[in-house]
């Protein structure tokens, strides 16, 4: 096991939780992203814009902070001091992906951040079944594409 | 105020995506490809991050309301529907195909690729197209 990823992994895990945590108690909010930001791009969120647009702002210079910096915190498996890995895979592949994941998030309520962080941490048995649902379907996706059909993904 | 405290809270989302190897869609798949070479990683970043939020949400929740908004914006459902599990099994298909959930598909902006182009189009389409659907299922 590769000890400085899994190192970064937690001491990332924990930014990420104190993210939430400071959502919670300054704005009263579930740091869900998929939440956060369909509410601010399909404009569903009247009168609610203006955090949601500084979180994003805020996501998207967390790591061009590190980039900028210069900084060796990045954890990309194949380039441990890059920031922000590559694709796995083409435009025609993650427009699928992109469709499946906005389309799944959007009626499941949540993503990774909102069931999985954040509902893992109130015990909520719809988040703990829909991160189960979750990372079971992308398991088998994985196993499909890699040992079954044999794609490049 | 309010603007303030979001960006904050992006800031160090991006940050402990980025940190954490999230930003590489290469550990998240390799973080689901359990028959292949396992990557442990992604088990670390929610496990630091669950423990973290389960610990400061019960210190949080206990004040009567935040800090600059009215009240604690929680769900309350409790049920189980297919609109739940069946979303989350499509977007668990396009997760493994892509190894991107929303944060870090956004938070890897700076470094923009015509893939994630396509992967960011797709899915704010796919926001557009779930608020159709009808809310009962």
């Amino acid at each position: 096991m590769d000890v400085t990823a899994s190192l970064h992994g937690l001491i990332g895990g924990i930014l990420i939780g104190l993210s939430a945590v400071w959502l919670m108690a300054t704005l009263g909010r579930i740091a869900g992203i998929s939440g956060i930001l369909s509410g601010l791009l399909t404009r569903s969120s009247q009168g609610d814009s203006a955090w949601r647009l500084t979180f994003l702002l805020g996501l998207i210079s967390g790591p061009l902070l590190l980039m900028l910096l210069g900084s060796d915190l990045g954890n990309v498996a194949s380039a441990p001091a890059k920031v922000i890995g590559e694709p796995v895979g083409g435009v025609g592949i993650m427009l699928l992906a992109g469709l499946l994941v906005g389309v799944g998030t959007g009626i499941g309520g949540g993503c990774t951040s909102g069931h999985g962080v954040c509902g893992l941490a109130r015990v909520s048995t719809r988040s703990i079944v829909a991160t189960l649902t979750f990372l079971l379907v992308a398991i088998i996706t994985v196993y499909l594409m890699r040992h079954v059909i044999g794609g490049d993904v | 105020m309010k603007a303030l405290m979001g960006y904050l809270a992006g800031l160090l989302f991006g940050l402990g995506l980025a940190i954490g190897g999230m930003t590489d869609p290469a550990r998240v798949v390799g973080f689901l490809d359990i028959a292949g070479a396992w990557d442990p990683t992604l088990i670390f970043v929610l496990g630091g991050a669950v423990v973290t939020t389960f610990i400061g949400y019960r210190l949080v929740l206990r004040r009567d309301r935040p800090l600059v908004a009215q009240g604690f914006q929680l769900p309350t459902r409790r049920d189980l529907d297919a609109r739940l599990i069946g979303g989350a099994a499509l977007f668990g298909i396009g997760w493994g195909l892509s190894g991107y959930c929303p944060g870090p598909a956004f938070a890897s902006i700076a470094g923009i690729t015509p893939p994630l182009i396509a992967m960011l189009a797709a899915m704010i389409g796919g926001w557009f197209l779930a608020r159709r659907l009808p809310a009962k299922s």
